[in-house]
């Protein structure tokens, strides 16, 4: 039984922002398949009584004296960047819009 | 003199450094000498710095002649694992994604690697974002099994491992999110400890599943390992999740188990991790172990942990889903890759999917891929809600074994190394290797790999010791005796038995 169509695992690589080639989709969408219908299993024993844990070790919220320290130099960031301009990153038009 | 020198452990090494029996600047060099010895046959290494390493121990030395008061580990080389960042010194996790990063700050254990003055030999292979169980996946090439070049030296950390048990490193740093310390270990004949979640600071990983990744020490003995845990663990500010208490005595614990008494020592073995599945002399060189835990006056118990039958099925839920999120952050604009799509307009979405499409490796791109589903509208509840309740149960197993147990054991991984290529196309067969590891990361508990002896085959056998969380001195006491009394059988350590490495000339 196929739980995972190659259409969805397009859709769903769309969402993750993959671009995937034809060949990519097709052994991707057989070898998925697989996987999903095996992992399902957890939902044999995943009955509504059990809690769900996020987190290895309780913790509760995690505070630091706010105080402000030195952030990371602005040039070495940008030395990483792919483009930058002005002492900004540089990036493509955000927005799909008529130029 | 240097083929002497990178056969000793980090311990005695630190012993000898420390008499002014050695310079750091030898040791360094030797370790320097091997690596361009035996790479790229083994192809541990993904950046080597040595000039920096030379600089470190040429430093260490002055301080020690003027009489400066030392860390025990001081001028004593280590490698690091490449998805640990590390300042000026290129770090890519095994992506092409970030080929050619230079990170403009260092993880904190870096910092108390550097604080404590040893000597960073480079950057060492791993699957591409610590994904996978051979290091096939990394976008650099794979790395060698040191045992036999044609075999795989586990993965993700198979650069760590493969570094240690080749002699290129006496320390490396692993991190370990379902088996990435332990399982290169038991494949290679080396020690790799996975402490309790929180013990050593995640800040300055580049972070593959955020509830489950733990860094750690990559060695050849026991000792060592906690040597380099109590170096790079303890609380950090920077990191929510580390645990704000001391860590327990881990040399004194090491050191305590060198004595080889283990009376009143109750070792639990996980009837679930054993049986269908396990090579049959990765099974044999367990029960020896186990013998060999009753001679040292250990009470040997078994265990049932019946939920353990569902945690590779959760993990491959809940590490998708974490990785899908954190990866989310490689998208082109602000460091590594950017690729713009050949046609259509250049906006930034559609920059991100290029980019993501040319940089991510298979593994990553399925993994993504499975995680944004597990996570996506309608099927959130039935998957990863799913998975967090087997994270429930697979604790409470835990608890319950340690009610009468105090550390659990079992094999490291089912078989030892498998020949290079031959998993690659079977993605759920690979995930396999991870059985025994796995429920380890998902209660959050501390677990240790030594070698526990050769299968029929030759090659080495991983011997697992799990501990309650926060009680990982427990690893190093149990595994400190058993690797010792493991080794006065054999004659000598396993690695004495590893095949040498042809060098370079």
């Amino acid at each position: 039984m196929s739980t995972l169509s190659r259409d969805e695992v397009a859709r769903v690589a769309g969402l993750a922002r993959i671009e995937l080639t034809e060949a990519e989709l097709d052994r991707l969408a057989g070898e998925l398949d697989v996987i999903v219908s095996s992992v399902a299993r957890v939902s044999e024993v995943a009955t509504p009584d059990v809690p769900a844990t996020s987190h290895p070790l309780p913790l509760t919220n995690v505070f630091r004296p706010d105080e402000p320290v030195a952030p990371l130099d602005r040039e070495a960031v940008l030395a990483a960047a792919p483009a930058h301009e002005d002492g900004k990153f540089l990036v493509p038009q955000i927005l799909e819009e008529e130029a | 003199m240097s083929a002497e020198l990178i056969r000793r452990s980090a311990a005695d090494l630190a012993t000898a450094l420390a008499a002014g029996e050695v310079s750091s600047v030898e040791v360094t060099q030797a370790h320097l000498d091997r690596i361009a010895a035996v790479e790229p046959a083994v192809h541990a290494f993904l950046h080597v710095s040595g000039e920096s390493a030379l600089a470190t121990a040429r430093d260490v030395d002055a301080r020690r002649a003027a009489g400066e008061t030392l860390h025990a580990l001081a001028g004593v080389p280590i490698a690091v694992k490449d998805v640990v960042v590390t300042e000026g010194v290129p770090t890519t996790a095994g992506s092409r994604i970030l080929e050619g990063w230079v990170p403009p700050y260092d993880a904190t254990l870096v910092r108390r690697l550097k604080a404590a003055r040893l000597p960073v030999l480079g950057k060492t292979n791993m699957d591409e974002f610590a994904m996978g169980s051979s290091t096939e996946h990394s976008a650099y090439g794979d790395t060698h099994n040191p045992w036999d070049l044609d075999r795989i030296p586990g993965g993700s950390g198979g650069g760590s491992a493969a570094a240690v048990a080749a002699f290129e490193a006496p320390l490396a740093i692993g991190t370990d999110t379902g088996g990435s310390i332990r399982q290169p270990a038991a494949v290679t004949g080396t020690v790799g400890s996975k402490p309790t979640y929180g013990s050593v600071s995640r800040y300055g990983l580049i972070a593959l599943a955020s509830s489950l990744d733990q860094a750690g020490p990559c060695t050849r003995t026991v000792l060592d390992a906690a040597l380099l845990h109590e170096l790079i663990g303890g609380h950090d500010p920077l990191d929510s999740t580390s645990i704000a208490e001391p860590l327990p005595d881990l040399v004194g614990a090491a050191r305590q188990g060198l004595s080889g008494d283990l009376s009143g020592v109750r070792v639990g073995v996980v009837r679930e991790l054993q049986g269908e599945g396990y090579q049959p002399g990765v099974l044999a060189r367990f029960e020896e172990s186990l013998e060999v835990l009753r001679g040292l006056g250990a009470e040997v118990v078994e265990v049932s942990c019946p939920h353990f039958g569902y945690a590779l099925e959760a993990y491959y839920l809940i590490l998708p889903a974490e990785a899908s999120s954190n990866l989310a952050k490689f998208d082109g604009m602000r460091f590594g890759l950017r690729v713009e799509p050949e046609d259509g307009p250049v906006t930034a979405e559609r920059v991100m999917a290029a980019t993501r499409g040319r940089g991510f490796g298979d593994e990553v791109k399925r993994r993504i891929i499975l995680g944004t589903y597990a996570l996506s509208a309608g099927y959130y509840d039935a998957y990863y809600g799913s998975a967090q309740k087997v994270r429930t149960l697979i604790q409470r197993d835990f608890a319950a074994a340690f009610e009468r147990a105090d550390v659990l054991v079992s094999p490291t991984a089912p078989t030892t190394a498998f020949r290079l290529g031959e998993k690659l196309d079977d993605p759920l067969a690979m995930y396999l290797n991870d059985v025994a590891t796995i429920p380890v990361n998902l209660a959050g508990v501390p677990g240790l790999s030594l070698p526990a002896g050769l299968s029929d085959d030759g090659l080495p056998v991983g011997f697992q010791v799990i501990a309650p969380a926060k009680a990982d001195d427990r690893l190093y006491r149990v595994g400190a005796a058993l690797e010792t009394a493991l080794e006065s059988r054999w004659g000598g350590p396993i690695l004495a038995q590893a095949p040498r490495l042809e060098e370079n000339r």
